[in-house]
């Protein structure tokens, strides 16, 4: 097709439906071809087939449309446009679409391709596969006739009508993004509360954030600003406030020079139709805005007129990363176009009912809020601008004495002016929002398989067994969720070594770390306690505004499943907090993020020691005895049992190394008397995520500050790893450290790393392992050595990524469902079924 | 020839002072001047004689376990769970594998029959059964229980957990010595079943063919046994699920013994059966009629743990739809096993709903029933929890009525014996005061009537032992 002048542009919604209406034989198939991806097509012959094996078998015409709608439906939900490839030449078929497109709140158009019948017929008479009769499309082309005159009443934004092959041949497609989508523009914005003529205020606030303001006559007429930032406004602009007329003079002239968008508020769209005379209840300060604009001159009150009867409902901005809409949208209304879609934005979503005070109640859409889209909106007078999932209130009530706020984005800083004075007496007080609203977690937000989206690990499976085991663990004995902002991931063994004796030895980590492209490492002391993550606050009131906990306790010790230390946690944290002190100060933040060691073992994990290590140890020591005394009884009569004899006595050293190899770490403790915590790591503090940021060795001098009885400091050293003299010291210091009882030591790259380098990994002693192989494990290395170190490593990067993510997460003050969901998601996986001697 | 890993030991001695004890060869047949051994899947065993005189002799088994094969020998999918796996005592003390290696060794000496010696072998002769490490779940009472009966004088005497650590106590094992006049067949074929009934194991897979089994190694002496039902309940043990390995690899990873994480089955577990029971019961009878009191006809049982109040509620006619819940997808398979959903017929099934949740995740299958009930579920949740359950029940779920049961704790005292809670797992118990003040709370933020009631014995000063609130949500009064 060539660019000629006959050509017809059609322009149809980027995203939404496109019912094509025609005959058999009109050239509905070849025109979706011609236009769009055969992806966009859904075709009811297609169906027909899929669900009859035949494309023409009429008698499975309803399950092919069953199948249709449900294909297009999805898609529509998806957000994709969508071409209905049937005749639909009669209404009801069309009104299923329609009611298809609105309840997905697209936009739909019909393209009518109108051929002549026997064009139509010749057609049909070329293709074997149709051979219904001419009087099938007679009357289809009879239905068609009669649905013409009232094709534009049944819901299509448009109706296209292309009359024979000629027009229908020389056609040009143009896709219109919808107006609310506005994701090329980046910002970076201010983004403005209700004003509600409370002009001064408005023009105070603009100053405070940095913008000029231009005047005409004495009056603000416009205003830009000096870094080139865009603002915002939430809506309602206008009523109740002492002048109106000049709030718009200002907007206007700020959306007319492009340094401002404005959506609609409910205010706007009730004094449009006031102004245009409709009969409208004058009441919540329309009166006043009326009488103000009744001084201004006619031209004036045509041009705000124009204005905000061309207000749009919201806006998509930034590459859909931030939506403003008056009331909030709900995620599934973003970028949709629907009269639903504009009531949501613009009064919220309400039940229907009214308050005590005669005021619609509204539904906490925002509580229940997932989406990535930050969304921020007005409309709801609150005392103080609160982020609730993701979505923030800027209305401050500013008309009933409260401020004006600004959000700055993407800086996410509320700037706010307060109000010179009440305006306007408020019908009910200002409620804040919901506190707890922000909390409330879903079971949607954790159960069931999933998928997360990790910066450090990519996409990470969770499976849906996985996540019931964690939902149990979580629910029944986790702390707080909103103390629970990490978990820490597992970590893998070296890889196996050969060396005569060994299971596990140094220079097979310095071998991998080096291979890995890592050229200095530390090795850490391994403690063997319990490992425990400290969220420690520096008070109620942090704790309070940080983690939204207020029943006045400051902190809390964790275990790796999240389960608090000691019944009751408060005096370790109080004692935590004080030797920390020194962090507080050096990292000026009032709250911390620990990872930790609780030593000794057996403060945790007696239960645990005496039913399954203890026990072996005992049965070990008290039957081998007997089994050599009944070998030496036999061997004096004269049998042969002299390779038993010797084995048994190994296995009676074995034994007992085993039962030193675990009471190495039982200490009596009573109550925090005797409890040690060895931190190695600061996982999180305000504004900052070091974990993620800071090297250990940063990690390491940090925490050289803190001192006390509470503290075991991490013994460690530095390698390089082109030193082979170095290599051979740490590997001596780590066979002193484990003769001496010691579990072992972590190696850890000693610099911050690129790609999927494994964060640590352990290097556990000879005697150690007996105590997680078994006592007579040095019997069977060479078995043990098969071991396959793959998926630990796998996990341990994925946890380690989904950790990262968690605390990113809390310290970007994402919303707690968001953190809650990466740390569950840790859980999970602890559960994946993987050889746990590794 | 000794294998790889072929490294640890279990010992069982028997000993005849029959004249000539030498005889006992030929009952075991097994001679006593010759060292024999048998392969196992999980080892070898070695049977030889420490002793053999005409006053005297003593047959050995040692059974040396390869732990790795051990491991290995599982069901090729079953994954590696937990590490109790690995390390454990399997490998020293006397349990089912020996009991399996003593059947296998001496299947011969065990059916009765012994072509030399039958007389002998139909006859009781004087025994002496040494297994210096048995584990034994409840102690040495437990064995005496069980062998006693059986004509057997016991001697058991409990090992300490370890020497070093005094305060640890002894371990589950006990040193036992059986001393009696039996037949050997018999004492053989006692051993068999009784080994692991004293180790009440969880490890062994008890599947459907070990009733057959159990009956067949029992001919004789089981039926007539007085404590047969404790015999058959230890020996068939419970059976394994994959969550519940899922939970104790977690419970492993917090430093916990897999049991602190097993959910609460039932109720005042620290009480005896006899006063357990009718408590029990008069809760869920006093809960059904309390929900035919207020109509309802749709009913969810948040927390249902293995379903006994669903059992009762499907055979409630006028009750068209039951839902039930519970955070452990263990109880929720023992619920549906109790309703045997899977042989129900369709319509009758399309009434029942039964799901994972947890009751502080907000849930949208919570809505919409007539009536929920929280029966004994409230005190399992960590006190600062408890709003995000409010919330998420009375909030956000909002049924029309919600029935809330829970421990009287101005009750205990009247409870003999009775130290701390009622249930290991319970996080509180709730005087009467503390109580009201919870529910009049709770009424009074989501909008319900609240009216508070007892369940049990009567005391006038300390009330009923169970405590009952029952919330009718406001807004419907205007029906």
């Amino acid at each position: 097709m060539t660019e000629s002048a006959d050509v017809r542009r059609l322009t149809l919604p980027a995203m939404g439906l496109v019912v094509l209406v025609g005959v058999s034989g009109s050239g509905k198939s070849t025109f979706a071809r011609r236009h769009f991806r055969a992806t966009e097509i859904v075709s009811s012959d297609f169906c027909r087939g899929l669900v009859a094996d035949d494309e023409n078998d009429q008698s499975a015409t309803t399950d092919a449309f069953d199948v249709l709608h449900y294909i297009v439906g999805t898609r529509l939900r998806r957000g994709l446009l969508t071409v209905v490839d049937a005749t639909s030449v009669q209404p009801p078929a069309r009104a299923a679409l329609v009611r298809l497109a609105k309840s997905h709140d697209v936009l739909v158009d019909a393209i009518v391709l109108d051929v002549p019948e026997s064009l139509a017929h010749e057609r049909n008479e070329q293709r074997p596969d149709r051979d219904f009769g001419r009087h099938v499309v007679a009357r289809q082309a009879r239905d068609l006739r009669k649905s013409m005159r009232r094709l534009t009443k049944e819901g299509f934004r448009r109706v296209h009508v292309l009359r024979g092959s000629d027009e229908i041949d020389h056609v040009e497609i143009a896709r219109e993004r919808p107006w609310n989508d506005r994701s090329d523009v980046h910002g970076p914005f201010d983004i403005i509360g209700d004003v509600h003529g409370c002009a001064s205020e408005l023009r105070t606030l603009l100053v405070e954030l940095g913008w000029t303001l231009a005047y005409d006559d004495g009056l603000a007429v416009g205003a830009s600003h000096p870094e080139g930032r865009q603002a915002v406004f939430v809506g309602d602009l206008v009523d109740r406030g002492p002048d109106t007329p000049g709030v718009l003079r200002l907007v206007m002239g700020m959306v007319e020079a492009g340094t401002a968008l404005c959506v609609s508020g409910n205010h706007e769209a009730k004094l449009v139709r006031a102004l245009r005379g409709a009969q409208v209840k004058v009441a919540h300060g329309l009166a006043e805005s009326l009488a103000q604009l009744a001084d201004e001159p006619e031209d004036f009150r045509d041009r705000a007129l124009t204005f905000m009867d061309g207000l749009i409902s919201h806006f998509v901005l930034d590459g859909g990363r931030l939506v403003v809409a008056h009331a909030g949208l709900k995620e599934s209304y973003h970028g949709r176009s629907s009269g639903r879609v504009r009531a949501f934005a613009l009064y919220g979503d309400t039940t229907g009912e009214t308050d005590d005070y005669g005021l619609p109640v509204r539904y906490p859409w925002a509580q229940e809020y997932r989406g990535e889209a930050m969304v921020v909106y007005g409309h709801t007078p609150v005392p103080a601008a609160e982020w609730v999932n993701n979505t923030i209130c800027l209305d401050t009530g500013v008309v009933f004495g409260g401020s004006l706020t600004a959000l700055r984005y993407p800086e996410r800083e509320l700037v706010a002016v307060e109000a010179e004075q009440e305006w306007y007496e408020p019908v009910r007080p200002l409620v804040p929002v919901d506190d707890r609203a922000a909390t409330v977690l879903r079971i949607d937000d954790v159960a069931g398989t999933r998928w997360l989206e990790t910066t450090h690990a990519g996409k990470v499976k969770i499976p849906e067994e996985n996540a019931a085991a964690a939902l149990e663990v979580m629910s029944r004995f986790a702390v707080d969720p909103r103390w629970l902002v990490y978990l820490p991931p597992t970590m893998s063994p070296v890889a196996t070594s050969r060396l005569e004796g060994y299971l596990e030895h140094p220079e097979q980590a310095f071998e991998e770390y080096a291979s890995w492209g890592v050229t200095r490492v530390v090795c850490e002391e391994k403690h063997m306690g319990s490992r425990a993550i400290a969220i420690i606050a520096r008070d109620a009131g942090t704790a309070a505004r940080r983690f939204g906990i207020t029943d006045g306790s400051t902190g809390v010790v964790h275990t790796r499943t999240g389960r608090p230390f000691f019944a009751d946690t408060a005096p370790l944290v109080e004692r935590l907090r004080d030797t920390a002190a020194p962090l507080f100060a050096s990292l000026d933040t009032d709250w911390l993020a620990l990872d930790c060691e609780l030593l000794p073992w057996s403060a945790k994990a007696t239960g645990l020691i005496t039913s399954q290590y203890a026990s072996v140890g005992a049965a070990a020591r008290h039957v081998l005895p007997e089994v050599v005394d009944v070998l030496d009884r036999a061997a004096a009569r004269g049998l042969d049992v002299a390779s038993l004899r010797e084995a048994s006595m190994r296995r009676l050293d074995h034994a007992v190394a085993f039962r030193d190899a675990y009471a190495a770490y039982v200490r009596p403790t009573d109550g925090l008397d005797g409890v040690t915590l060895a931190p190695f790591q600061v996982l999180a503090v305000e504004g900052r995520v070091p974990a993620l940021t800071e090297s250990h060795e940063w990690h390491l001098a940090e925490l050289a500050r803190l001192g006390g009885d509470l503290i075991t400091p991490t013994r460690h050293r530095f390698v390089e790893l082109s030193s082979p003299e170095e290599r051979a010291a740490a590997t001596e210091w780590w066979l002193d450290l484990t003769a001496a009882g010691g579990e072992g030591m972590v190696v850890k790259p000693a610099h911050l790393t690129e790609g999927r380098v494994q964060p640590g990994i352990k290097v556990r002693g000879r005697e150690y392992l007996r105590i997680i192989y078994g006592p007579d494990y040095t019997d069977s290395l060479d078995v043990l050595r098969q071991r396959h170190l793959g998926k630990k490593r796998q996990l341990a990067l994925r946890e380690h990524g989904l950790g990262l993510e968690a605390l990113t997460a809390f310290v970007g003050h994402a919303p707690l469902w968001k953190v809650h969901q990466s740390v569950f998601a840790v859980l999970a996986l602890e559960s994946e079924p993987v050889d746990p001697r590794l | 020839m000794r294998g790889i890993g072929q490294t640890r030991a279990v010992l069982l001695t028997v000993t005849t002072t029959h004249r000539p004890a030498t005889d006992l060869g030929h009952l075991l047949h097994k001679h006593p001047d010759r060292v024999q051994e048998f392969g196992q899947s999980f080892g070898t065993v070695t049977v030889l004689y420490p002793e053999a005189t005409e006053e005297r002799c003593t047959a050995a088994l040692v059974l040396s376990v390869d732990p790795v094969r051990l491991a290995r020998s599982r069901a090729r999918n079953a994954p590696d769970f937990s590490l109790s796996q690995y390390v454990n005592d399997r490998s020293y003390a006397a349990s089912s594998l020996l009991g399996v290696a003593m059947a296998d060794v001496f299947s011969t000496a065990r059916s009765g029959t012994c072509r030399s010696r039958q007389e002998l072998a139909d006859s009781a002769i004087p025994l002496e059964i040494g297994l210096p490490v048995i584990p034994c779940r409840g102690g040495a009472d437990i064995a005496r229980r069980v062998f006693e009966p059986l004509g057997w004088t016991v001697d058991a005497e409990p090992i300490p957990l370890d020497e070093g650590f005094p305060e640890w106590g002894d371990s589950r094992y006990v040193r036992l010595r059986l001393t009696g006049v039996v037949r050997l067949a018999d004492a053989l074929n006692q051993l068999h079943v009784l080994l692991p009934v004293l180790d009440e194991s969880k490890h062994y897979w008890q599947g459907v063919d070990e009733v057959d089994k159990l009956l067949r190694s029992g001919d004789g002496w089981l039926a007539t046994h007085p404590d047969a039902a404790l015999i058959a309940r230890r020996y068939l043990g419970r059976r394994g699920q994959l969550t519940r390995t899922a939970l104790a690899r977690l419970a492993e990873l917090g430093d916990e013994v897999e049991e602190e994480v097993e959910p609460a089955a039932e109720e005042e577990v620290r009480q005896p059966e006899d006063a357990r029971v009718p408590l029990n019961t008069q809760r869920h009878d006093t809960v059904l009629a309390v929900l035919g009191e207020l109509g309802a006809r749709s009913v969810i049982d948040l927390g249902c743990g293995p379903g006994q109040l669903l059992d009762r509620l499907v055979e409630q006619a006028d009750v068209t739809r039951v839902a039930g819940t519970d955070v452990s997808t263990r109880s929720l398979q023992h619920a549906a096993r109790r309703l045997r959903l899977d042989r129900m017929g369709e319509r009758q099934a399309e009434r029942i709903t039964l799901f994972q949740s947890a009751l502080t995740y907000e849930d949208d299958r919570f809505a919409g029933y007539d009536a929920a009930v929280l029966m004994e579920v409230v005190e399992h949740v960590d006190p600062p929890r408890l709003e995000a359950l409010e919330r998420v029940v009375f909030g956000a779920a909002s049924p029309g009525a919600v029935v809330v049961t829970t421990p009287n704790a101005d009750y205990n005292p009247l409870y003999a014996d009775l130290v701390g809670l009622r249930h290991p797992d319970h996080r509180f118990e709730w005087s009467r005061q503390e109580f009201a003040d919870w529910s009049d709370r709770v009424a009074a933020t989501f909008g319900y009537r609240v009216e508070r009631r007892g369940i049990g014995d009567h005391d006038d000063a300390l009330g009923q032992p169970t405590q009952m609130a029952i919330f009718t949500r406001t807004e419907d009064d205007d029906d």
